[in-house]
């Protein structure tokens, strides 16, 4: 056994492992179902659910550096429960995983940490909101989550950067209540899509001072994938005319595509499956995969036709379970730059 | 002297009990000396191993200088062995360890009545002197022999019993060593029975018994 | 067919193939045995030295060893340090004990959970939560009690006697939530703050002293050296059953050639026979030879692990590689054997007489060579004695000694016959000398290997006795405080030695602090002025007034392997510290400590060294108020079972180890007499059958069967006697080269020799007693031989 083998195993980014060995979506295992019912408030909502299977906090954020040239900053923290509920010390169930990356046209830096919950490695607090995973944290210094700190390292890089919200939460889905297929599978999913970014990004060549967007998304669920879905491709794009735009698909016998548009002073439409159109367009080939880091994005309904291409194709998260995630920039019927995600590949 | 009386002896064999000798009956004399002829597995060679002692009859009585030997235990008859009988065998049996004048002296030491003169008369007239500090392999089967003979008679023995004493030797030399036996057993006033199946040797003895198929007929 | 023809003779002498088997078969065994233990060993070694227990990494540690605070850990995981939390200690369970591990996979250094563990084994929830799961090596068996314990798996690459197992689990049974140490990851990010800003934690080198195969490297050679002597043993009796066979044979080799079989056929059939014995006979003693080390093996570890701290299984793995390296031992050691036969037989002139005997007929020109070669063996081992400060050269010493002496018996023992033929006067007498110095040719191999064994047996047994003796002679000395107690800090045990003080005659503090003593790790210890160490510390050499100058902080006493180590002598100075060099006061014996160490005033360690650890006090008391104390002292302080001993517990389990550590020494020391005593059992009886023609004529001549077998039997007891005499001072000296030169090397203290005359009378008993029963067998037979048996001799048909 290896720490690779197991991470896969107890994070649910392989979803073949993961409903192989505990048979993922049964509720005699105690964990707790997303709930459309629920409603999400706030600030409980900031911190951990640990009576469900997986949780994140994922930053990510389109930079320009001082020098010029365009980067993409994440900052993420998975929580995922093998037993639902805390443990004392020790015998704590959590296990949470750090994820930290820097990408720029040439580079891509990628950090990971591991944790256990119970004695203080790693945690989130509701209030004052605070996120962190050893010297990793993201942590408000007003109230909510307005105003915060991100800082991150690993060993050939770092940042330091400030955000600051300029619009309000947006709910996901049905009020954060978010299908992810039709079987009826869902999370609870919300978001802050209004940062303004500004701090420093350490690279091996030195500092370099940056400013740009970020985006914030939260999520936690017990059941993520139906059966026969083996992966997903989402897509946080933020529109130089100061609307956003998340979707996503997930690929299965079919795909089941969703998404939200969001009005530049922050409210929400959701659209159901098939609204949204992806379709991939160029595949680069990396580490024997093939992974498509240009898309044509569509969502007629409002207009939105667009082409994104990864600012470096080979964005790839070398990590316990490897995944795809990078800045895009988007052309056609909107510009403006925004963040990829794809697993599965 | 020697007194053998019906004599009896079965060896076991594979093929069952093999009868050796069968109411054999001899009696030699003092100064005598008997030839005792026969084909090979006649039984010669057992009836002297019965006169020395060595064996056991298994009927029938023996009777050396007035004692009965088929009477006596182990040890006894160690004994008489030991002070009465001498023997001399084909195969020389000397001990290979000794030299040659421990050898002559061995068995005239082991009874207790080792007499020097007697032994360094014998060593000369066995024509071994100048060859006393040799051993036993140095020397040739002729030699061997006479050492043997010398043996023998330095301890006064009563009764010589000789098997085939010359049958590894060739003939002049056996008819050599025969001579020089037959002269120092008279000398020494010994009684002699000898195994032998050569007829020409035989004639030189004051009497001949042949054995034939275990039974003894005067020949 | 020539082959064929060969063998027929086995079938007629079964016996004597039956002692060439089993000659084979058991230095095989011996040889195989000891190898097999050595084999498990190392690969306990390299599994351990693969596992996180190797220290591989560098740690983190309190500087008084106790667990790591949780506080701490978080800290230094909070400002970026790469560090990862283990929970070590042992946990009993049933009747064994295990060295527990359990470390934190999610932050540990890749790799540090067994590789081969597949996917299918690997239930993650299993291991991280609930009872969790444990990694143990293949084989063993766990009886849980009744404690929640962990599911145990089996995994290759797990060391022997290690439960790998998660955090959790570990915690849980060791009732301990704070890490014992902390692994510091070789790559860590970039920019981090210093570890001294970070911590108080100490942080550790992987440690030189904790190489087990380098520390256990005497121990297994000592292994080997038996071993091989056990090989050399049997070799004996393979080498003479060979020549009687060949010898007996002769008549059939010339047959065989005369009817015109070629040379180079026979010699080839020969090789052929030889080899399928040695093939057969290596095969059981392979298995043989499993057995061995399998019942040898818990005693090896249990040696291993109170010498050096040492663990490997106590179960045996079978290694095919192993097994054929003893096959072809086995095979080697009977074609050195029957070289020298064979090459007799391709030599053997086609008409030569056949004479049974002239085997045993060593030439004195033979002898001659034997001298000429056990003299240059005993130059090589003076030369090896003298300037070897070497493992290798001291066994060198050894071997080529023991080989000179074995090589010299023969002469030595003919040269004592040819003086007693000389002396004694009676034909039967002179007939016996002559006779045995005739038959000594043929004895002198299985008394040569009664040499060896006997002298490895004086040897060992005056190097165990005397290094014993100086043991308890020094633990008196030492070991003077009537009690011992361990307090949970400096600072309760100084409130144990203030409330102690009206009511004891002396409270003496042991403290120590953990340093780098002429630059290698060791411990400098503190003592208080007082009588009990001027009156009884065990001193080898010192200045004078040295306790004096001790006390005024002026010199430093040193133990002596690391006087022997460094050099050190009295006046020389001593690095004990950053800024503090003493001259050297005075050395000590230290035994059972692999490391230097060394002692200064109390005071000074107070106050140049950090970290001075003082949880131990010893108490001088009147005896009989032991009992108060300690019950007082139960009563003050919670102190756990174990935190005060009297002065008998201490010294019993110092005995007990070091009876322990010498437990496989006897056993193998026995097991070697035994081959032995077996080779002169079947050179007696091999003989036996060619004395017919010796004896017999005395018989003819008028001697009883009884008193020939008497002249037999005493016949081999003079000759072990002497055998005996000779090896008495072959094994003094190889006890001075063990004492002298192999113990300092290998432990680092050098031991008096002391001389115990009741075992070489005892050994003498149980040689006569071997070699009684190995002669009676043959002198019984003669003594119940029948007369006709005897005849045959005479007969003229033979």
């Amino acid at each position: 056994m290896n720490v690779r083998v197991l991470l896969l195993a107890i994070f649910w980014a392989n979803q073949a492992l993961t409903q192989g060995f505990s048979g993922l979506g049964t509720e005699a295992e105690g964990f707790a179902m997303p709930d459309p019912q629920h409603v999400i408030s706030f600030p409980q909502d900031h911190g951990a659910h640990p009576d469900f299977r997986i949780e994140w906090w994922y930053l990510t954020a389109t930079l320009e550096g001082d020098d010029g040239a365009q980067y993409g900053v994440q900052w993420t923290l998975f929580r995922s429960a093998m037993r639902p509920g805390e443990g004392e010390g020790w015998q704590s169930p959590q296990v949470w995983m750090g994820h930290a990356a820097v990408t720029s046209a040439e580079e891509h830096h990628v950090a990971e940490r591991l944790a256990r919950g119970g004695i203080g490695q790693a945690g989130v607090i509701s209030t004052p909101f605070e996120t962190f995973i050893d010297d990793w944290q993201m942590l408000a210094t007003g109230a909510g989550l307005e105003d915060m700190t991100v800082r991150a390292r690993g060993a050939d890089f770092a940042y330091d950067l400030a955000l600051h919200a300029t619009g309000p939460i947006v709910l996901q889905g049905d009020r954060g209540y978010s299908v992810k297929s039709p079987g009826g599978q869902a999370s609870h999913y919300f978001s802050q899509p209004f940062y303004e970014v500004s701090g420093v990004v350490t690279l091996p060549d030195g500092p370099v001072a940056v400013t740009g967007q970020g985006w914030l998304d939260r999520e936690w669920s017990s059941q993520p994938l139906a059966e026969d879905q083996s992966g997903w491709d989402w897509f946080s794009l933020s529109f130089d005319t100061g609307a956003r735009l998340m979707g996503f698909g997930l690929r299965g016998a079919a795909l089941f595509t969703s998404a939200t548009w969001i009005a530049p002073d922050g409210t929400p439409t959701p659209y159901g499956d098939g609204a949204l159109q992806l379709t991939p367009l160029n595949h680069v080939e990396i580490e024997g995969r093939e992974v498509p880091t240009e898309w044509r994005v569509a969502l007629p309904v409002r207009g939105v036709d667009v082409t994104v291409e990864a600012l470096n194709p080979q964005a790839w998260m070398g990590v316990s379970f490897p995944y795809w995630e990078g800045p895009i920039s988007i052309a056609g019927s909107h510009t403006g730059r925004g963040y990829l995600e794809m697993t599965g590949y | 002297m020697v007194r053998v009386e019906t004599v009896s002896k079965t060896y076991r064999s594979g093929e069952g009990p093999v009868a050796v000798l069968s109411d054999v009956s001899l009696s030699v004399g003092s100064k005598e000396t008997v030839a005792l002829t026969g084909e090979s597995g006649s039984g010669k060679s057992t009836l002297l191993h019965l006169i020395g002692g060595l064996d056991l009859p298994d009927k029938g009585s023996i009777t050396l200088d007035g004692q009965e030997i088929t009477a006596l235990g182990d040890t006894a008859r160690a004994t008489v062995r030991r002070d009465t009988v001498g023997l001399v065998f084909q195969q020389f049996n000397l001990v290979p360890s000794l030299t040659v004048a421990q050898n002559i002296a061995l068995q005239a030491r082991l009874a207790g009545r080792f007499d020097a003169a007697l032994t360094q008369r014998l060593i000369d007239r066995l024509g071994l002197s100048g060859m006393q500090q040799r051993y036993p392999e140095q020397l040739s089967g002729g030699q061997q022999q006479r050492v043997a003979i010398g043996r023998t008679l330095a301890n006064h023995p009563k009764v010589v019993l000789a098997d085939e004493p010359t049958g590894n030797l060739d003939e002049d030399t056996g008819d050599a060593v025969m001579s020089l036996m037959l002269d120092l057993v008279a000398e020494s006033g010994a009684a002699l029975i000898m195994a032998t199946h050569s007829n020409r040797l035989a004639a030189r003895f004051s009497r001949r018994v042949h054995l034939s198929r275990g039974r003894l007929e005067a020949a | 067919m020539a082959l064929l023809t060969l063998l027929s003779h086995w079938r007629r002498h079964p016996g004597q193939l039956v002692t060439l088997m089993l000659g084979l078969a058991l230095a095989t065994a011996l040889w195989s045995g000891v190898q097999a233990i050595n084999e498990e060993a190392r690969q306990s070694y390299a599994r351990a030295a693969a596992s996180v227990t190797a220290q591989s990494y560098d740690r983190l540690v309190t500087p008084d060893g106790q667990p790591v605070p949780m506080a701490d850990y978080i800290a230094l995981r909070r400002a970026g340090w790469l560090v990862s939390p283990v929970i070590g200690g042992h946990v009993q369970i049933g009747a064994e004990r295990w060295r527990l591990l359990g470390i934190d996979p999610l932050t540990a250094p890749q790799g540090i959970l067994p590789q081969a563990a597949g996917e299918s084994l690997v239930d993650p929830t299993a291991f991280l939560t609930g009872p969790g799961q444990a990694f143990v090596t293949p084989g063993v068996n766990i009886v849980s009690d009744q404690r929640e314990m962990p599911n145990f798996v089996p995994v290759e690459g797990i060391a022997p006697g290690l439960i790998l197992t998660d955090l959790s689990v570990a915690a849980r049974l060791l009732d301990q939530q704070d890490p014992s140490f902390l692994t510091i990851l070789p790559d860590q990010p970039a920019g981090l703050p210093a570890l001294a800003e970070v911590t108080s934690l100490t942080r550790q080198q992987p440690s030189e002293d904790r190489d087990l195969s380098r520390l256990t490297q005497s121990f297994h050679l000592n292994l080997t050296a038996f071993g091989f002597l056990s090989f050399a043993v049997g070799l004996f009796i393979v080498h003479s059953t060979i020549g009687l066979a060949f010898e007996q044979r002769r008549p059939v080799f010339r047959t065989l050639r005369a009817l015109g079989l070629p040379l180079g056929r026979l010699v080839g059939a020969l090789m052929v026979e030889v080899t399928g014995i040695a093939l057969i006979a290596g095969s059981v003693g392979v298995f043989l030879g499993y057995f061995v080390a399998a019942a040898l093996l818990p005693d090896v570890a249990g040696t291993l692990r109170s010498l050096y701290g040492a663990d490997i299984g106590g179960s045996l793995a079978f290694r095919p590689l192993w097994a054929g390296v003893g096959l072809l031992i086995a095979m080697l050691g009977a074609w050195l054997s029957a070289a020298q036969a064979v090459w007799k037989v391709a030599r053997m002139p086609l008409l030569a007489p056949a004479q049974p005997r002239a085997w045993a007929m060593a030439s004195a020109k033979g002898r001659r060579w034997q001298v000429a070669g056990a003299l240059a063996l005993f130059g090589t081992s003076g030369v090896a004695g003298a300037t070897g400060g070497s493992l290798i050269a001291g066994f060198l010493c050894l071997g080529a000694l023991l080989l000179g002496a074995a090589l010299m018996l023969p002469p030595v023992v003919s040269l004592i016959l040819a003086g007693l033929s000389r002396m004694v006067r009676g034909a039967l007498p002179e007939w016996i000398l002559a006779d045995t110095r005739q038959q000594l040719p043929g004895l002198s191999l299985a008394l040569m290997a009664l040499l060896l064994a006997l002298s490895a047996n004086v040897g060992v047994s005056t190097m165990v006795g005397s290094f014993r003796q100086t043991f308890l002679g020094w633990l008196n000395q030492r070991l003077v405080s009537e009690l011992y107690v361990t307090a949970a800090s400096n600072g309760q045990a100084e409130e144990i030695r203030a409330m102690l003080a009206p009511m004891v005659d002396a409270t003496l503090p042991i403290a120590y602090a953990e340093s780098r003593i002429a630059g290698a790790p060791g411990r400098v210890y503190g003592v208080a002025d007082h009588a009990t160490y001027r009156e009884y510390w065990p001193m080898i050499v010192s200045v004078p007034h040295v306790w004096d100058a001790l006390a005024a902080g002026q010199v430093a006493l040193i133990n002596e392997q690391l006087s022997l180590r460094e050099g050190l002598s009295p006046g020389d100075p001593v690095r004990l510290t950053n800024g503090l060099t003493l001259p050297v006061g005075g050395v000590y014996s230290d035994y059972g400590n692999p490391t230097g160490q060394a002692m200064i005033a109390l005071s000074l360690l107070r106050d140049r060294f950090d970290d001075v650890q003082e949880q131990r006090t010893a108490i001088r008391i009147d005896p009989e108020r032991r009992g108060a104390v300690i019950a007082t002292l139960q009563d003050r302080f919670d102190l756990p079972d174990g935190a005060v001993v009297d002065q008998e517990r201490v010294k019993q389990a110092s005995i007990d180890v070091f009876d322990q550590t010498f437990r496989v020494t006897g056993a193998l020391n026995v097991l070697t007499l035994a081959v032995a005593g077996f080779a002169l059992l079947a050179s007696l009886m091999t003989l036996a059958t060619m004395r017919l023609p010796q004896v017999a004529p005395l018989w003819a001549l008028g001697q009883t069967r009884a008193r020939l077998a008497w002249i037999e039997l005493g016949r081999s007891l003079g000759l072990v006697l002497i055998t005996w005499a000779v090896a008495l001072p072959v094994g003094l000296a190889l006890a001075w080269v063990l004492l002298a030169v192999v113990n300092v090397v290998a432990f680092g203290w050098r031991l008096p020799m002391m001389l115990f005359p009741l075992d070489w009378v005892r050994l003498l008993g149980l040689a006569v007693l071997s070699s009684a029963l190995a002669a009676a067998y043959p002198a019984l037979g003669l003594l119940r031989m029948p007369p006709a048996h005897l005849l045959k001799v005479f007969s003229n048909e033979r």
